[in-house]
């Protein structure tokens, strides 16, 4: 049976990788090819790679540091921030990566998620969403809404009827972050991601909240989530300490949860 | 020389990269005086059947490729949608696919499971089957699979909402519906048997 996947997440700014609490204040981790392949002999299943400042700087993704971490790590890679249309990614496709995320662009332009899905097929788009909790309301009935542009950008829609749409237009996985509970390290919000789980049938990847193993047993225990992305935990320097993928895998498969087992 | 056919939308240069970093050497071709050339062939996958065939129609490859891999017995590796397309037909796009290998490829059920199938998955070999494979997780992305109506040509199974085939072989020709050039080490030793293969031409 298919195995519970583990994603580290860089969020790049130039081709370093940084950690933001909250979408802001990002610190520097360190140079984004070096920490990929840390982590890829870590064994960690899956890298996604945001280049979070190209959207708000207009300018493509960074296609160079796609490439250098490309080439050190033999693991899916998904690739997002600055997408804006079929060439965007045709070029991030030919530079390495598997997966395109799209974000506020999908918002801005849902019809790029059919582009892509009917260019490059379904598995190829990722839709990536940033939602706050929010009053429940007769047009937020989830009590979840989209947000975009780092976070900072309230869109006044559902987050559940966003997915929803996403699947339908042609995504072919959907990861979701709560912005509430984003680098608190208290651990990932289970309720939104159940119903996640319910509204839609393609894989879904959470994010947001990992501080420790047993929040990884939590999610994939109560959730239909199968893939997390975990960054703080593996390698934010505002941690007292950090993990290894193998101890996390330990755990859980000690927990009883279907993660690939580390290979000696 | 080993030929990793060059087509739109496949990921050409993610198993170059891999080919690379076991240490041989590889292009990417898409001409059939190039395909006829080399000693091994992959034909990476991603997308959709139809496209991929209607890619290689535009490409003028397929007659080439027929003549390489069973005329000239090259050793051919078909991965993801590059395996499905060695059957004779997908239900994907409702495609004709090379008919290399009798049998059909099939959508998962969603009422059972989720669509795509995205991750590690664990693939059991066969023995007797091609050269030696040993058990392993392996990364799929996938969201139909093949059934071979010859079973012996099955080489490997997986599980998901049933069992299905994960790979393939019949004499020289090869498929995997996972990644082999995404599914780490497990996958480059794969890779590496593959390559190592005696080639058929110089």
């Amino acid at each position: 049976m298919i195995t519970k996947r583990l994603i580290a997440c860089f969020d790049i700014i130039g081709d370093r990788v940084t950690k933001a609490v909250k979408f802001q204040d990002n610190i520097d981790v360190g140079p984004a090819e070096d920490l990929a392949s840390v982590m890829y002999d870590e064994q960690i299943d899956e890298l996604i790679f945001y280049d979070i400042t190209a959207s708000a700087e207009k300018r493509r993704i960074n296609i160079e540091v796609v490439k250098k971490v490309a080439a050190r790590m033999f693991i899916p890679f998904t690739v997002g921030g600055g997408i804006k249309n079929l060439e965007d990614m045709h070029e991030a496709l030919k530079a390495g990566a598997e997966k395109i995320s799209i974000d506020s662009m999908a918002v801005r332009n849902p019809g790029i998620i059919k582009e892509g899905a009917l260019a490059f097929g379904s598995q190829c788009i990722v839709l990536s969403t940033q939602v706050k909790r929010t009053q429940k309301s007769l047009k937020i009935p989830s009590g979840y809404e989209v947000y975009i542009d780092g976070a900072r950008l309230a869109t006044g829609m559902d987050a559940i009827e966003w997915i929803k749409r996403g699947q339908d237009l042609g995504a072919g996985e959907i990861c979701i972050n709560s912005i509430d509970n984003d680098g608190t390290l208290s651990g990932y919000d289970i309720e939104l991601m159940q119903m996640a789980g319910e509204a839609v049938s393609v894989p879904l990847i959470a994010s947001g909240g990992a501080g420790k193993p047993e929040h990884l047993k939590e999610l994939f225990s109560k959730t239909a989530a199968q893939a997390a992305i975990i960054s703080s935990m593996l390698y934010s320097p505002r941690m007292e300490r950090n993990y290894k993928v193998a101890e996390i895998k330990e755990y859980l498969m000690k927990e009883n949860i279907h993660v690939r087992p580390i290979r000696v | 020389m080993i030929g990793i056919i060059d087509y739109k939308a496949g990921n050409g240069p993610s198993v170059l990269s891999a080919v690379a970093h076991l240490g041989y050497k590889a292009e990417l071709v898409n001409t059939p005086e190039r395909v006829l050339q080399m000693t091994h062939i992959i034909m990476p996958g991603v997308g959709s059947a139809g496209a991929t065939m209607e890619s290689l129609k535009e490409l003028g490859l397929i007659d080439a490729i027929k003549t390489a891999v069973l005329e000239n017995k090259v050793p051919f590796l078909g991965v993801c949608v590059g395996m499905q397309i060695l059957f004779d037909h997908s239900e994907e796009d409702d495609a004709d696919c090379l008919g290399f290998l009798p049998g059909q490829v099939v959508k998962f059920d969603r009422e059972k499971v989720r669509v795509p199938q995205m991750g590690w998955n664990k693939v059991t070999f066969s023995e007797n089957m091609g050269y030696k494979a040993e058990d392993d997780y392996f990364y799929f992305v996938n969201s139909y699979y093949v059934v071979p109506e010859d079973k012996s040509h099955i080489w490997g199974t997986a599980e998901y909402g049933g069992l299905f085939t994960a790979a393939v072989c019949k004499g020289n020709i090869y498929g995997t519906q996972f990644h082999i050039e995404k599914s780490a080490k497990a996958g480059l030793s794969l890779l590496n048997g593959f390559l190592s293969l005696k080639g058929g031409r110089l």
